[in-house]
Order: C-alpha cells, then structure tokens, then sequence
C-alpha cells in the first residue's frame, strides 16, 4: 500500500524561476564584471568602427541583442541535436540567418541607417561574441537562460557602444542622436547650435575635435573606459 | 556519436530550413527595399537644389512628399552622349555605377528637369567619379542659363569619416558651388576646381577639405568630366533658344 501511494505522488520537478538569482545575475554580469568588450576585449573591431554617431550604434546596439539573443535560444534549444563534429557550421548557420533577417529588415525600416552601418551589419556574423556565448554558454545551458546570457550579452556590448559613440559625436561632431527624429545640436559655428561658437564670448576658441571622428578615438576612449572599470570594479583587480 | 547519415540529413534539413526563411521574407521584403532605395536616390537628387524646394527642408519632408514632387514638378529625361534625347526610358532608371562600365560613346546620361513653385528651372545632372577608396557621385543643379550652379549634392561608398567623407557629412562643402560657373566669360567649358589650399578664382574655384586631397581632387576630376558629357545637349538646347 505504501509503495503505491509512493508511486502515485507525482515527480517533483525542480522548477527554475523565470527571473531567480541566477537569471538576474546572467543579465547582470555581462554589463559590468564580465563585459564582453571592456573585459573580455571581443567586438571591438565594431566597437571601433560604427561609433562615429550615437543614433547607428544605438540600432547596431539593437541588431546584436536580437542576434545574441535568439542565436542563443535556438542552439540551446538544438543542442542535443546537434552532431558535434559540425557544430560550429550549425552554428553559423544559426548566426548568419539571423544577421541576415536584421539586415533585411533595416533595410525596409530605416534605409538611411542601414547605408550608413552598410558591411557592419553583415559583420555581426563574426563578432566574437556572438559565437562565443554558443560555445561557451548556449551548447552547455537550457534555452530560457541562454536566452539571458544572450541579452545580458548585447545589453553590455551595446552599452561601451553607446558610451564610446557619445564621447565622440559630441566632441567630434557637436551635435547628439543626429540622423534620428531627436537630433540635438550642441556646440558649433552656427544658429543652429545651442552654443554658437562664432558669437558666444565664452566659447570663441572651441573647434570640434577631428580626432574624435577617427577610429583612433574609439580606441583612446575604450582604453579610458576599461582604466576606469578596472579601477572601481574590485573584482576585477588583477592580483597576479 | 552521431551517423553520418544522420550528419547529413541534420545539416540538409537544417539549410533548407534557413533558406526558406530567408527566401520568404525577402520576397515579403523586397519591394519595400526597392522602393526605399529609388526614394534615397530621389533625395540625393533634390538635395541639389534643396534652396529652392518652396521653403520646405528636405529633411523634414516626407517619402510621400518626395514622391509627389518627382510625380509633379520633375521632367525626367534621357540623353546619349550626343546629346540627343533617348526616348523610352526614365532618368531614374539610369544607373551611372553601370554606365561607367561601358565605352564613353554608347554611355546614357539622366537629366531631371525641376521647376518649382515661382517658375524657376533647374537642370539637374548626375555625376559619378572616384574618390580615395572607392567611387563617389553626386548631383549637379544648374540654372536655366545652363551655366551658373545652383547647389550640389555628394555622396561616397567608403571615403575616411572626418576627411573624405566630409563632401557629404559638412553641409558646407556642397553649398560652396552654389552660384558658381562652369562656362567662363569666353564661352569656354571651364568646370569647377575643388583647390587645394585655398580657392583663388571665385568664379569657378571652391576650396578642398584640408587632409583630404585625394577625395578632393577625386571631386574636381569627376566634375570636370560629369558636367563636359552633357554639353553637347546644353549646347543644342541653347542654340534652339
């Protein structure tokens, strides 16, 4: 008798929370301790190259989420399936389809954006990222916490691209968002400025930097970024 | 360990899957990519005259509105290098990247014809030369007199940001040409000289953009040979008049 009423309880699932500790800290970890730019140094050759203006990095920002993201969730979901002696075609695969979807839909969205990130786009396919966390996280973990990893992943990468590309359109260009319907003109020789340069007598001598709109720039200002980070983050003190 | 038939039926079915997605959404897509491509086109035409579009700015004018401007004020035509008027085919559908390929004498040249509002006419020309990494081109107005440029507009493929770039990113390179001329007091074609250093003659002189020689001259060398291609028609149209 007591055998049956064991038999008939039912099994007891360990049910993972939707947002527990663990999920939070996946999307968490990546902006700070474990930023896939400013600390595992992957995409900067992007991050060097569409940061020019704020409102491109903002939609490049977006299209890595999303490729992130569901390349994440879709190799989580078909990585018992997938035969290991392929994988990395697979998931290319994954990653190319995906990019390829962003591509076609900025290009009906927002055709302006899309000439001007123009190969950039095509090139999330070898961001280190992306394949990255398939290898390291997606081939290893359940798809609704890959899923995680992967926005935590592009929320972090996209975060040093929006910081990096704000320093240098404002001091590049002077202007902030332009391209966008919230452009903001800031500092120039002109009335369309909210400083004019020509005329206010505090601000005579100002001259956009040129550097700024050079890659260079990206450069110096990621250097500063991860000087900063390293210096607050405890965690990531090297005590070697 | 997995089979290798099952490798491959993994990998086949997986590709086709792909495929398909991708297949479907561009045929859901491409129209759209089509029409927003001819729309971008279309600006970089009227960003040449954009002083004279009614007092609208082009930046805040809608697709709709583009749209109805090349419907209602543009004449489009075609001509050879002769300078005689192709008939059949619309200046829109002229791609100069094609044109470019082909023997000087057999290239097509579209012509937008605008007139606005107040009765003014611009002839619209286009241009295509090239720059330090890649091509360049742009979009040439000229008065009705058919020798004082109105405005011009400039794109590029892959010019340096900051440097080459800036013949489309700083507005104030473009607006140099406005009011300049491309036939001198003699009659003669003289074009407009992007001068590095500085423009000496104002009449048909602008001045480079500092660091980026090779662009500049890119502009001078694409202007002179762009604009010479339609002075047969010029010429033609001028005598009729």
């Amino acid at each position: 008798m007591a055998e049956v009423m064991q038999e008939s309880q039912p099994e007891v699932k360990v049910k993972e929370p939707l947002f527990g500790k663990a999920e939070r800290k996946l999307l968490s970890d990546p902006i700070n301790d474990n930023n896939p730019i400013t600390v595992q140094i992957l995409g900067v050759c992007s991050a060097l190259a569409v940061t020019t203006l704020v409102y491109p990095s903002i939609i490049m920002a977006i299209a890595v989420i999303f490729v992130t993201a569901f390349s994440n969730l879709f190799t989580s979901m078909l990585r018992s399936t997938i035969p290991k002696s392929v994988r990395m075609i697979v998931q290319l695969v994954i990653i190319a389809t995906l990019v390829t979807i962003v591509e076609q839909v900025l290009k009906a969205v927002n055709f302006p954006v899309y000439k001007q990130l123009s190969v950039f786009i095509g090139l999330i396919i070898t961001n280190c990222i992306v394949m990255g966390r398939l290898e390291a996280f997606a081939m290893a973990n359940k798809p609704w916490r890959s899923f995680l990893d992967g926005i935590g992943n592009g929320v972090g990468y996209g975060l040093i691209l929006i910081i990096v590309a704000v320093f240098r359109e404002v001091f590049g260009k002077g202007s902030l968002l332009a391209g966008s319907p919230l452009e903001m003109k800031i500092i120039g020789a002109s009335d369309l400025y909210w400083v004019n340069t020509s005329t206010n007598p505090w601000f005579g001598w100002y001259m956009n930097n040129n550097m700024m709109v050079l890659s260079v720039a990206a450069m110096f200002i990621l250097g500063i970024l991860i000087w900063v980070q390293r210096s607050r983050n405890p965690k990531l003190i090297d005590i070697s | 360990m997995h089979s290798t038939s099952y490798i491959i039926r993994f990998v086949l079915i997986m590709t086709t899957l792909a495929a398909l997605v991708l297949a479907s959404l561009n045929t859901f897509l491409g129209p759209k990519h089509v029409m927003n491509e001819k729309i971008y086109n279309k600006r970089a035409v009227l960003a040449a005259v954009k002083d004279h579009l009614a007092g609208t700015d082009l930046e805040d004018m809608t697709d709709k509105d583009v749209q109805s401007i090349f419907s209602s004020k543009i004449e489009q035509k075609v001509i050879n290098m002769s300078g005689d008027i192709v008939e059949g085919q619309t200046a829109e559908s002229i791609d100069l990247a094609k044109e470019k390929k082909k023997p000087e004498d057999d290239r097509l040249l579209p012509l937008y014809i605008y007139t606005n509002e107040a009765g003014e006419t611009f002839y619209i020309i286009s241009v295509r030369g090239n720059g330090l990494w890649d091509e360049i081109w742009g979009s040439i107005a000229l008065d009705k007199d058919l020798k004082t440029v109105a405005g011009a507009s400039f794109d590029h493929k892959g010019e340096t940001p900051g440097l080459g770039a800036e013949i489309k990113d700083n507005p104030s390179f473009p607006d140099q040409f406005t009011g300049k001329q491309i036939i001198d007091q003699d009659g003669n074609y003289t074009s407009i000289i992007v001068r590095k250093g500085g423009a000496k003659n104002p009449t048909n002189e602008v001045d480079a953009i500092s660091g980026a020689t090779v662009t500049s001259n890119g502009v001078s060398e694409m202007l002179y040979r762009g604009i010479q291609y339609y002075q047969p028609y010029f010429n033609k149209l001028k005598q009729k008049s």
